[in-house]
């Protein structure tokens, strides 16, 4: 089986929001809310629940004069995030029941037969992805369109985006297309392009890539996402040591009383 | 000497380096400024979805696991009236442990999907093994009074007492983990100073179970204090704001207050009584305080953005 991802260029997103609109549309995910955030053009806010890709607007100050911009109109990168399906997923060692699993695509679903809702996914996603639906009980996030991939199609976001922002496929040809992009942006004067792909920290690289301009912090992708397992030997150690003077100690203060009599 | 000539030149190539300049505008515009908040300042991580099922959870899972402790040590010693109601308190715990898990879960009538898979690299899972394996222990040392029973539920109640700081420890929110070797420590003492002091009010005035609630507040004292001695930014909501005040507040209650109540009036029966209260009251306190805290560390995105202010 191949191993799939997808690749996310923000140079060349338009902020149309297909992408989430058409997530929606295939995977039935309820709406989320009628709120207006005064946060740019983002009303939606944060991946979650019932967001499954989302649209991010970062504003800047123009230069005038600069790109053809004028005085006190903002710019704009707008990026489509989605979840990151780690290499060594946080949300997938959490879950006690199994529901969460790695496809035969290399992505990470949830299996919404078997979820009961336990929420433990929710705090160990160190990209704030997923979390659990209040009226419908279960956790869910994006499924990576397991359904679509497994009869050969491409995801529902990749399907519908008009400019190649979102593209599926191989990794390795993603990530051959990704420097070929940055290469092409850097000869038209792009030089603060960068690619964003957490294969260096404990999540040991991810199925999303992104491609943004300027410093990936600003688009709330974290610079050193840690997956939680690498806190477990040193938490259970001090369990451990805990359980055992516990024990310790009882039968200690027990032994020393009954000397006491 | 630059000739009028040279000079001319040079103010031509300065010229053409303005043009060259401007003739290839960046394509989306200006060079993207360093981001101090982030994304608009919005949270990065998810908060908790617990409801108050699951501090309350930590705190009577702890104090019955704590409480098989001291039943199978005092039957060790032949105090059999301590050992029954510590089995019996064990027991009542394990039970009331599982409604109150049963109930925080989104789908409750999935609740044995909890026993679907064994899996060591969840904290949660691994939990609820044990919480069921307690719990059958625990019912049948009650029920039946058998040794084999006594020990293989103070074995799991060991486990019931600090795994819940590993659940929480090992986690994306900054609060939790930054404070991962402390919790499992932190919990376990809160857990027998709350049982201790549980079987002291019923009545047990074994000098051992005072002994041992001494020895949790000391080490309660101690938690207090290296979480007050911890300096990064990311313990910042277990030291400011609600969710600081509880943890503050819970320690105090479950650390000093009862340290010098039990060292000051080791020989009154009401310090005694009041120094179970508090760490009753402490060990309660301290776990609603550190779920608070960390929704408060959620909300933050300074931390795991490594932003300026952090």
């Amino acid at each position: 089986m191949p191993t799939t991802a997808f690749l996310t260029d923000s140079t060349v997103c338009i902020g149309c929001k297909a992408c989430e609109v058409a997530c929606k549309a295939w995977n039935e995910v309820p709406q989320d809310g009628y709120v207006w955030t005064g946060l740019s053009y983002d009303n939606t806010k944060a991946l979650g629940h019932s967001t499954w890709r989302h649209v991010k607007f970062v504003e800047h100050e123009a230069v005038p004069g600069r790109g053809g911009h004028a005085a006190g109109q903002p710019t704009w990168s707008f990026s489509s995030d989605v979840c990151k399906h780690c290499e060594h997923a946080g949300c997938l060692d959490a879950c006690p029941t199994g529901s969460i699993v790695r496809t035969e695509f290399g992505g990470v679903f949830v299996q919404p037969d078997i979820c009961n809702g336990c929420g433990y996914c929710v705090v160990a996603c160190p990209f704030g992805v997923i979390d659990r639906r209040p009226d419908d009980g279960r956790a869910f996030k994006c499924t990576f369109c397991y359904d679509r991939q497994k009869a050969g199609l491409t995801p529902a976001c990749a399907q519908v985006c008009p400019t190649e922002s979102i593209v599926f496929g191989d990794m390795a040809d993603l990530r051959r297309e990704a420097s070929r992009r940055l290469d092409g942006l850097a000869a038209r004067g792009v030089t603060d392009a960068v690619l964003y792909d957490a294969h260096e920290g404990s999540v040991g690289g991810t199925h999303a890539l992104f491609i943004v301009r300027g410093d990936p912090v600003a688009y709330n992708l974290p610079p050193k996402p840690d997956v939680p397992s690498v806190y477990l030997r040193r938490a259970w150690r001090s369990a451990f040591v805990t359980a055992a003077s516990l024990i310790g100690a009882a039968l200690i203060a027990f032994a020393a009383q009954s000397h006491a009599h | 000497m630059p000739t009028d000539t040279d000079r001319r030149e040079i103010t031509l190539t300065s010229i053409r380096d303005e043009a060259r300049e401007l003739a290839a505008p960046p394509a989306q515009g200006p060079p993207v400024p360093p981001s101090e908040t982030g994304y608009y300042g919005l949270p990065l991580l998810k908060r908790p979805v617990w409801s108050a099922s699951v501090p309350l959870y930590f705190f009577v899972g702890g104090a019955a696991g704590a409480a098989a402790i001291i039943g199978a040590a005092a039957r060790a010693r032949g105090r059999n009236r301590l050992a029954h109601d510590a089995r019996w308190m064990a027991a009542g715990g394990a039970l009331i442990s599982a409604a109150l898990l049963t109930e925080d879960l989104g789908r409750p009538s999935r609740f044995l999907n909890m026993l679907r898979v064994f899996k060591p690299q969840s904290a949660m899972s691994v939990g609820s093994w044990a919480l069921s394996a307690f719990g059958a222990s625990a019912t049948g040392a009650a029920l039946t009074s058998s040794a084999a029973l006594d020990v293989a539920a103070a074995a799991t109640g060991a486990v019931m007492t600090t795994y819940t700081g590993v659940l929480i420890g090992a986690t994306a929110i900054p609060a939790w983990s930054e404070a991962v070797d402390l919790l499992p420590a932190h919990f376990g003492a809160s857990a027998l100073g709350s049982a201790t002091a549980l079987l002291e009010l019923l009545g047990h005035r074994d000098a051992a179970l005072h002994h041992l609630a001494t020895v949790a507040a000391a080490a309660e004292t101690v938690a207090g204090a290296s979480v007050e001695m911890k300096r990064s930014a990311a313990v910042r909501p277990l030291k400011e704001g609600p969710s600081g005040l509880l943890v503050r507040v819970g320690g105090l209650l479950s650390g000093p207050m009862p340290l010098a109540l039990r060292l000051l009036g080791r020989r009154r029966r009401m310090a005694r009584r009041a120094a179970g209260l508090s760490a009753i009251i402490g060990s309660l306190v301290t776990r609603f305080g550190w779920v608070r805290a960390g929704s408060a560390s959620a909300d933050d995105p300074a931390v795991p953005l490594k932003l300026p202010r952090a």
